[in-house]
């Protein structure tokens, strides 16, 4: 297929966050229709193009892909990020949908009552380190190896890294006690596809603000 | 320890224990305190793909923490599925595990999109559902109507117009698949809340009725099998305690 995918959502990493890091890092270049106005995202719904009347919605391969969990698989099982075989394919989803869980926390922080944001950060902080990152500190340390899988790439390195930095944004030393996961981000970083994402200009996101929290509430609330 | 296709398997794969009580050839076993909640779905798509499992029931918040506290659980967290040696948590990857294994998931990959956008779909239906028992008693009346609202504005049509737009009997390439199952479930669900919200979906009412036809989802659906039964007071209350909520 000759055309690029084309991601619709406002400017703002949201959901879309993941499905924009895992197409860069599997190398595919991707255009981006921004949502800014009401009147726009009416215009999809009306004209049939979102299933559920909801974004993300990512244009690609004659499909309008829908639910990001869908999307995410869809560009994972084509670039081969979900491991060998139906067990690695099975642990990934499991880092993933646990990864997931975690990143959800930092989606809807913006989201939050003012006098809620910060006891969430501790909160967040404190799931990530009792519960999560342990998981995969360990992975990483009983293996030696430089994936969560062993020796590939796929969908969990990538979910997870982008965890780690959008953490490490709220929170910068919360990777203190985990060596293993300090040496996977330096790593997984310097991957060529992922290196040219995370340099400025390229398709990611800055960190969720005022303006983008506003223009969300502008499209969606009724 | 060989892994498939003789390959020696990395080390590191002791959050997938072998476990000696669960064999390749002996049942699944489910992990959940003794009511619906994030397990459901999972009973409904091995029964009806006509998989015997085990049940071992939580009871008390000392029992989740034994479970805890013996590595069991990935994320300290249930539904947890003991299956061909594996301890599988997250509901979605336990699902998608069986779904593959019992051919359930669309024959190539856009089959398998498309039933990932159904699935997923009704999962937020299904948790809205799901949750209702925890909402405060104020917002409940305005849950309800978003509910409902949802169901029959949001949810309900996409299906009915996928069966309409094909004519066939199931909803992705004419043979039946989990997301079948999981719509199936999440109509008596719809059902129980209020049944004339079917009203308008013929097609969605056919295909309940056909599925609910089939031997293994029949044998379900009678009493005495593993499903269970909606949220009661005393059930919901135990199920708080268990989860430390409120």
């Amino acid at each position: 297929m000759a055309a690029k995918p084309k991601l619709h959502y406002p400017n703002g990493r949201g959901r879309m966050g993941s499905v924009r890091w895992v197409l860069a890092a599997a190398g595919v270049e991707f255009d981006e229709e921004f949502l800014e106005t009401k009147e726009q995202l009416q215009k999809l719904q009306d004209g049939n193009h979102l299933l559920f009347q909801q974004v993300p919605m990512v244009e690609i391969d004659g499909m309008k892909l829908v639910q990001t969990r869908s999307i995410l698989h869809y560009v994972a099982d084509k670039h081969h990020l979900f491991g060998r075989d139906l067990k690695e394919r099975t642990l990934t989803d499991m880092y993933v949908e646990g990864t997931l869980d975690l990143l959800e926390l930092i989606i809807m922080h913006p989201f939050l009552k003012p006098e809620d944001q910060q006891k969430e950060v501790v909160n967040m902080a404190q799931k990530a380190i009792i519960r999560y990152f342990p998981v995969f500190e360990k992975v990483l340390r009983d293996h030696g190896q430089r994936f969560l899988l062993g020796n590939q790439l796929s969908l969990a390195d990538i979910i997870l890294l982008q965890t780690i930095l959008a953490l490490e944004e709220k929170i910068p030393n919360i990777l203190s006690a985990f060596p293993h996961l300090q040496e996977f981000t330096v790593k997984i970083s310097n991957i060529p596809t992922i290196k040219k994402f995370l340099e400025p200009g390229s398709k990611k996101k800055p960190p969720l603000d005022d303006i983008y929290v506003r223009t969300v509430y502008n499209i969606f609330m009724p | 320890m060989r892994g498939w296709h003789g390959a020696a398997e990395p080390r590191g794969r002791e959050t997938l224990v072998r476990n000696p009580e669960t064999t390749m050839a002996g049942k699944p076993k489910l992990h959940y305190f003794n009511g619906r909640g994030r397990m459901e779905s999972i009973r409904w798509l091995l029964a009806s793909a006509g998989v015997e499992f085990e049940e071992k029931f939580i009871g008390t918040p000392e029992d989740l923490d034994k479970l805890k506290n013996d590595g069991s659980l990935m994320f300290q967290q249930v539904p947890m599925v003991e299956i061909d040696g594996m301890k599988l948590v997250q509901t979605r990857a336990i699902l998608n595990y069986i779904a593959t294994k019992y051919n359930l998931y669309g024959k190539d990959i856009k089959e398998r999109a498309l039933i990932d956008m159904y699935t997923e779909g009704m999962a937020d239906l299904n948790e809205m559902i799901m949750v209702l028992p925890l909402c405060p008693p104020d917002q409940k009346d305005a849950k309800i109507t978003l509910i409902r609202e949802r169901t029959t504005d949001r949810y309900l049509p996409v299906f009915e117009k996928v069966l309409k737009s094909h004519g066939q009997d199931y909803l992705v390439g004419n043979k039946l698949s989990r997301a079948d199952i999981h719509l199936v479930e999440l109509l008596y669900y719809v059902e129980e809340l209020d049944s004339s919200l079917l009203a308008n979906f013929p097609l969605l009412k056919a295909l309940k009725t056909r599925v609910s036809n089939l031997p293994t989802v029949k044998k379900f659906l009678q009493p005495g099998s593993p499903r269970k039964p909606p949220l009661d007071e005393k059930s919901l209350e135990q199920a708080k305690k268990i989860f430390r909520i409120n």
